[in-house]
């Protein structure tokens, strides 16, 4: 018990709130010590946070997070095997599938806002990024009005499809908004011209026009539907026990030095299937947040 | 036009198409025909009791499910399945359930309806002195309905069931709409990752083209034959 | 059941900026009966065509049919839209596909004619059996009567076999409003697409998908109770099903 407590507490750093094994357990947490198994959503092609490999197998920086937070629940419960099962989630999906109980962390490029968390929690952010868009260079497009009256894509459930919504409402922009499953297919609507741009995350835009036939096509707006909002793993509300857990695996990830390497792996290495090496190194308000975790889902507090 | 397609592709993810793609929507439709022809046979059977209030909800659920879009059908049952379970089982939390075990529960309630219409079309074809014989023997009605309308019903109805089954096989690709890989999904999957849509979705129209023509040749093979015997 | 029921969600603005919920709900439905009535009508027309050819005592004219209806029906409606959205444009001459891509509401019009065309091979279907069902002193009796071969499906056997498949086509009808629904594949936000979508933004779900399921209730017991008095009106005298 006392060696557990230690491990505990270093583990949680400055988060450590005393012996969490002596209370009984509730929610997620008694549910995993039940059946043995932890569900992690995964996406298709949240690249490089959570998408699939050759092999069909979901890998990335948030997979890779989550397999940590694996451990730390597999410690916690004193578990000598833990079955990690994987469920397909999308953008439209992944709040639902929380909520029932078919996933107990969702896994991807899910945005924290305050609208979210009434309905699910996030832990301590993983990435920063703001809502761009992609268009060929050929159809010209420099900013947010000159897509007026055009069709634009976005992925359905998404934060991005609901700020392009609200901007078209508020500007009158007129634009027919096709939504679509997934970023993969929201791309290749742009990349067969059945849209002129796709609304979606810098990054993920970046990742998927790094990858695809001809890079050199694309062009990524400076034009911007948001500020930089936070990314979390989420899990389900109202679940303190598992909250404190996950969180505490989380902060000694970022704050040890590790979460940088597993960031560096995805970010600034090649990664699979194709080789791909996105260029991003860390930036100076994901290295403060790292140092100070946080699941804040106010886009200020991160500068 | 062809010239910059790449059918090498399919080659490649072929293992991953039908190994696992195809074993999925094949499982889903051979469990979901199986299932809903075993519950849709259990609600003919209640439309024919008699009682009144059996039959009637029996009816209500067979038309509440066909005036529903299976698109529909597939969202409600994803998101509600677990809470359901909860409810059977009395568990304080929603009962974790898996894509392929969500999948199954909701094409075996929707393909009941279905199967239930022909299941009752199969029992009122079997002439009333069949069962007055089978009473008058001394069989109770479980009885005669296992040993002497039912395996009629059943086999008169054969063709169409497996008609059935063929647009049942055709509904799995569906789960799409989820993001489940069933072989529909795992060629989109592969089409999207490797921006082949076109050599992909050709492929996998071409694959259910041929097994549902095969099949659907086999029924009229099956119907010509029991059409003989009778 | 540990859900956050709100059923005032409906009334509440929605984020496109025009009305509530509700009038999203509305919006889709509205959608819904657009699509499903456009794709009816080529239904019916290429049904018809069809169901001709297959009834035609020539070979030829029969085997075009056969192979019309095997094609639609031994290929999921969700992959047929998908090589008529995805596949097809590409394959055309560049300039072609790029206009077919660009046409405003895509989806609409390429969701109406892969519904229809899919229900087209069902409407043949029926048709032809009803009118394989008729006798053959109908065909018989309008040769005799001098009518040629289109005078007599136009004015002889088409108008018998139309009503006496009547209950049948209804429930095709049906069918093809809820065949709609797989069109949110393809970006069309119908009524299935718009519960999705207020569920996106609401994130009550369960609501959402109450209403959307209301309303496809409602249209149905439209359609069969308009149907119901349209057979009525229709009834031939002397079948089972006349007055």
């Amino acid at each position: 018990m006392k060696h557990r407590h230690i491990i505990g507490c270093l583990v949680a750093g400055a988060l450590c709130a005393g012996p969490a094994a002596a209370q009984e357990l509730t929610g997620t947490l008694k549910n995993i010590k039940d059946t043995g198994a932890i569900t992690l959503g995964y996406r298709d092609s949240s690249i490089p946070f959570s998408y699939l490999d050759d092999n069909q197998k979901p890998i990335g920086y948030a997979m890779d997070i989550c397999y940590k937070i694996v451990d730390a629940v597999k410690k916690e419960l004193k578990l000598d095997k833990l079955e990690v099962k994987l469920n397909p989630v999308t953008s439209s999906t992944r709040i639902p599938l929380l909520a029932n109980g078919t996933i107990d962390l969702e896994c991807g490029s899910t945005t924290n806002n305050v609208e979210r968390q009434k309905q699910i929690s996030y832990t301590n952010t993983h990435f920063l990024t703001a809502s761009r868009y992609v268009t060929k260079k050929a159809s010209k497009i420099n900013s947010i009005d000159d897509l007026k009256g055009k069709p634009v894509v976005s992925t359905a459930g998404t934060t991005n499809i609901k700020q392009l919504t609200e901007a078209n409402a508020a500007r009158n922009l007129n634009i027919n908004i096709i939504p679509a499953k997934d970023h993969a297919e929201a791309f290749l609507m742009v990349e067969t011209d059945r849209a002129v741009a796709f609304v979606m995350d810098d990054i993920l835009l970046a990742s998927l026009v790094a990858g695809s036939k001809a890079p050199g096509d694309y062009v990524i707006s400076k034009d911007a539907f948001s500020k930089p909002e936070p990314y979390g793993i989420m899990l389900r509300k109202d679940d303190p026990a598992f909250k404190k857990v996950v969180d505490a695996a989380t902060a000694a990830l970022y704050t040890g030095g590790e979460g940088q390497k597993i960031y560096d792996k995805w970010f600034t290495q090649k990664i699979p299937p194709k080789g791909l090496n996105l260029n991003t190194p860390i930036s100076a308000e994901l290295k403060n947040e790292f140092a100070k975790p946080s699941d804040s889902p106010d886009p200020d507090s991160y500068k | 036009m062809f010239d910059n397609l790449d059918f090498d592709v399919i080659r490649r993810s072929l293992p991953y198409l039908f190994l696992d793609g195809m074993s999925f929507t094949l499982m889903l439709t051979g469990l979901s025909a199986l299932g809903g022809l075993i519950f849709g046979t259990l609600i003919a059977l209640m439309r024919l009791s008699g009682y009144r209030l059996l039959g009637r909800v029996a009816g209500l659920y067979v038309d509440f499910m066909r005036s529903l879009p299976l698109v529909l059908v597939i969202f409600w049952f994803y998101f509600l399945v677990p809470y359901i379970g909860q409810w059977l089982t009395g568990a304080s939390r929603p009962i974790r359930v898996g894509a392929f075990t969500s999948s199954l529960v909701t094409f075996i309630m929707f393909e009941a309806a279905y199967f239930s219409e022909i299941m009752r079309a199969g029992i009122q074809s079997i002439s009333k002195g069949q069962p007055a014989a089978a009473s008058a023997l001394g069989l109770t009605y479980s009885q005669s309905m296992r040993y002497i309308v039912l395996p009629q019903a059943f086999r008169n109805m054969l063709p169409v069931l497996l008609t059935q089954t063929i647009v049942l096989f055709q509904d799995t690709s569906l789960v799409y709409v989820l993001s489940i890989p069933d072989f529909l999904g795992a060629a989109s999957k592969v089409a999207q990752r490797d921006g082949r849509l076109v050599e992909m979705y050709l492929f996998a129209a071409a694959v259910y083209f041929v097994i549902s023509c095969v099949a659907s040749y086999g029924v009229r093979r099956l119907q010509a034959r029991i059409a003989i015997v009778r | 059941m540990n859900y956050n029921w709100n059923w005032h969600i409906f009334f509440e603005p929605n984020p496109t900026g025009a009305g509530t919920y509700l009038d999203m709900l509305v919006a889709g439905l509205l959608l819904t009966i657009k699509t499903a009535l456009l794709a009816w009508v080529i239904a019916l027309i290429f049904g018809t065509i069809i169901g001709i050819l297959r009834s035609l005592p020539s070979r030829t004219a029969s085997w075009i049919g056969f192979c019309y209806v095997e094609f639609f029906r031994n290929m999921p409606l969700l992959v047929q839209l998908f090589l008529w959205f995805f596949v097809l444009p590409e394959l055309l001459p560049r300039a072609a596909g790029l206009w077919l891509k660009q046409l405003p509401n895509a989806p609409f019009w390429t969701a109406a004619i892969g519904v229809g065309l899919f229900m087209s091979a069902r409407v043949a279907v029926q048709l032809a059996a009803g009118i394989g069902s008729l006798p053959r002193g109908q065909k018989n009796a309008a040769t005799a009567l001098g009518l040629t071969t289109a005078q007599g499906y136009r004015y002889v056997l088409l108008p018998m076999a139309f009503r006496i498949i009547l209950p049948p086509l209804t429930s095709e009808f049906l069918n093809t409003i809820k065949n709609t629904s797989v069109a949110i594949t393809i970006g069309l936000i119908e009524l299935t697409g718009q519960a999705r979508a207020m569920q996106e933004f609401s994130f009550q779900v369960f609501e959402a998908f109450t209403a959307a399921t209301v309303m496809y209730l409602a249209i149905n017991i439209v359609v069969v109770t308009g149907m119901r008095f349209l057979e009525r009106s229709l009834a031939i005298p002397g079948y089972i099903t006349g007055k």
